[in-house]
């Protein structure tokens, strides 16, 4: 396989770049998109690359089509991706909760910017955070993640396209537009370097019948894709394991939501992903994700040499969220600092994580502008 | 043309455990379908590479009656989610079962630009003049005058025509009869499914039920005398004054041409895209 792009070497690039090629790489050969800020190089790459390595990029009417195109792509076998940002984000909701309910493997990138509405377009925000976990309606549960550096953004977006197809799951990685557009130098890996997980298909016949069953026991069906004979039926509508529609029968509707749910519940180990930076001896946790994290361990350092033992905990997964080990966190500090460009959203997890055991403070700052590592310092020396 | 028994294409492709399916008596969505099973039939084509797409409404609700793939989606999205599945593998025949809502109010857009782009498609497409699922609320197709649960004194919009819309889009393939129209029915999927690019069948169905009862027209053969009175075949309404024409609707092919669908078009890029890379093998 030839890439059109250098592997197994280093490279200076953008976080949106770095997002296409390592979707490239994790064997996207499907990509949907409409232009937004500060997403579209994802999607010029995309449209540069994909052509070259067999796969198809298409430019859609709206994000509505985008999404709807991926996930009839990902059943017609391909690993599928789209790129957004806010607005865009918005309008995907109803079909991010089709691919949550007919479990279809896709990754969704959203890179965000100021909002609500087309607020700031050039400028970053994390404010997607409760869109991303619950933006769609109706019970349910898919897989976020969010990189803080341009590599991270690289490797997070490999793993996305690998949990996406264990779990038979929508994957969102949420990005802003500060690491969309940061040059930083990415090591590209060759294909044989990274792990690339492929879904599971139905080993025979009868598997295939139960496209919605826990046959394996794992929670996650095999997927029988079209073209294969199976002739399976794939609905949006509360559906039994055979793919049949149930809508108003209340334990078929339980079952499948609550397995849903569960299969990522019960994986929590596998799919949460954190990085801890002097929290050993911690009095003073920070808990961030995405663009502050890099300030916030600056601001770690700065605090210790002013003789504050301060801590980092980096969430690299902000769902399924880890509410059990902010709870043993909280129960080792004093008090949990989370900084955030958005006027409280992570916070509001953090909180009911740490379950009184500490107290818990939002740094919150919007406008567009990263919080300093000062900004930060100077809040919990008060 | 030897027609087989409704009941052996029943047999042969419908999904069993499915049926009885939702449809009222009178309902005309059963009959596009049959006209759909029996032109596959008589194609003899390979339902393991059929794959049919909806999104919501009465008529949407089809792909789970027959036993094919089959993929039903969101309202109006129908198109999008097809042209995921066709571009990532053209080898799969597409056939999306759509209501007149679906595909000219919410999925106006996606309808437009799906044939816009050509996308290799069969759409077979029921007009009823009305949302048959939400119980009667007037529809983007509906005529000046009819009545809806939303336009309880009489629609006061001007409606869409919808294969005058598909053909200036640029439809490789349109045609529109009533369900009454059955020998002509078929005969039009048969030439749309041997098409590439984009092929739309629309059929004026009967609705007793959620718009015939709201409109002086509660069974399916007081509907069918309505449709004999306001369908104009073609050839006819060419040579009709447009003052004869107001509130009558044309039934016949309206295009039938070989434009390159968008799997060759987008072939084609693929070549030309290596080609300017200087990838070619
Ligand atoms: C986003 C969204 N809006 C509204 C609905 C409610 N809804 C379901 S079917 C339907 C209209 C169906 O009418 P049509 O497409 O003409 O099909 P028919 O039922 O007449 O066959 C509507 C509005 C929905 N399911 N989703
Ligand atoms: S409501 Fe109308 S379109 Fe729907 S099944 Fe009944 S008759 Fe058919």
């Amino acid at each position: 396989m030839r890439y059109p792009f250098p592997v197994g070497k280093s490279d200076f690039i953008q976080g949106d770049e770095a997002i296409a090629r390592a979707a490239i790489l994790a064997g996207c050969r499907f990509y949907a998109g409409y232009p937004i800020t500060p997403a579209s190089e994802i999607f010029e790459a995309m449209a540069l690359y994909m052509p070259l390595v067999d796969g198809v990029s298409i430019q859609m009417e709206d994000e509505l089509a985008s999404m709807a195109a991926i996930i009839g792509a990902s059943w017609a076998g391909a690993k599928a991706m789209t790129a957004t940002s806010g607005p865009g984000f918005s309008l995907m909701q109803e079909n991010l909760g089709y691919a949550i309910m007919t479990e279809t493997p896709v990754v969704v990138v959203d890179v965000q910017r100021g909002g609500p509405s087309t607020g700031q377009p050039t400028l970053a925000a994390q404010g997607d955070i409760m869109q991303a976990i619950w933006g769609t309606h109706g019970d349910h549960s898919l897989i976020v993640l969010s990189p803080s550096t341009v590599q991270e953004a690289f490797d997070l977006t490999i793993r996305a396209f690998n949990l996406a197809e264990k779990y038979r799951t929508p994957v969102v990685l949420l990005t802003d537009a500060e690491i969309a557009h940061m040059r930083e130098r990415v090591y590209i890996p060759t294909p044989g370097e990274v792990e690339i997980i492929d879904r599971k298909l139905p080993a025979n016949e009868e598997e295939a019948k139960y496209p919605f069953g826990d046959i394996h026991g794992d929670g996650v069906p095999p997927m029988p894709i079209f073209g294969k004979g199976y002739r399976t039926y794939v609905t949006g509508l509360t559906h039994d394991e055979r793919g049949r529609p149930k809508t108003v029968d209340a334990e078929v509707h339980e079952k499948l939501i609550r397995r849903i749910i569960e299969k990522l519940e019960r994986n929590r180990e596998d799919i949460i992903s954190y990085d801890a930076f002097e929290l050993d001896d911690a009095e003073v946790a920070i808990v961030s994700t995405g663009i502050v994290s890099r300030s916030a361990v600056r601001a770690v350092k700065i605090l210790r040499e002013r003789g504050v033992k301060a801590g980092l905990l980096k969430l690299n997964t902000i769902w399924p969220f880890d509410f059990d080990m902010i709870e043993e966190l909280a129960e080792r500090v004093r008090k949990i600092y989370v900084p955030e460009m958005n006027l409280g959203q992570l916070y509001h997890l953090v909180k009911e994580g740490a379950n009184g055991k500490a107290e818990v403070e939002l740094i919150a700052k919007i406008g567009g502008e990263v919080h300093t590592p000062m900004e930060i310092v100077e809040r919990v020396v008060g | 043309m030897y027609l087989k028994s409704a009941y052996e294409i029943r047999d042969k492709y419908l999904r069993k455990d499915m049926l009885p399916t939702i449809f009222c008596p009178g309902c005309g969505i059963g009959s596009a379908l049959q006209y759909t099973l029996r032109a596959i039939d008589d194609l003899k084509l390979n339902p393991d590479e059929i794959v049919w797409v909806s999104g919501i409404g009465c008529s949407s609700r089809v792909p789970g009656f027959v036993n094919f793939d089959g993929l039903h989606t969101t309202h109006g999205r129908a198109l999008a989610f097809a042209t995921g599945i066709k571009l990532a593998n053209p080898n799969l025949k597409i056939i999306a079962f759509m209501g007149d809502g679906d595909a000219a109010a919410i999925g106006g857009n996606h309808f437009i630009h799906a044939i816009r782009r050509n996308l290799d498609v069969t759409v077979i497409l029921i007009n009823n003049f009305t949302y048959g699922m939400t119980g009667g609320q007037v529809a983007p197709t509906a005529l000046k005058g009819l009545r809806g649960t939303t336009a309880p004194y009489g629609q006061f919009e001007n409606p869409f025509d919808i294969a005058d819309l598909a053909v200036s889009a640029g439809a490789n393939y349109v045609a529109r009869w009533s369900v009454f129209n059955y020998l002509q029915g078929i005969n039009s999927i048969k030439k749309a499914l041997q098409k590439e690019g984009f092929t739309l069948v629309e059929f004026l169905s009967p609705c007793p039920i959620s718009f015939g009862r709201r409109n002086r027209m509660k069974t399916a053969p007081e509907l069918l005398r309505w449709y004999q009175k306001i369908t104009v075949p073609l050839a006819k309404a060419k040579k009709m004054p447009p003052e004869e024409l107001e509130g009558k609707i044309v039934i016949g092919e309206f295009a039938d041409r070989d434009r390159p669908g968008l799997v060759r078009e987008y072939g084609a890029y693929k070549k030309r895209a290596k080609k300017m890379m200087g990838w070619e093998e």
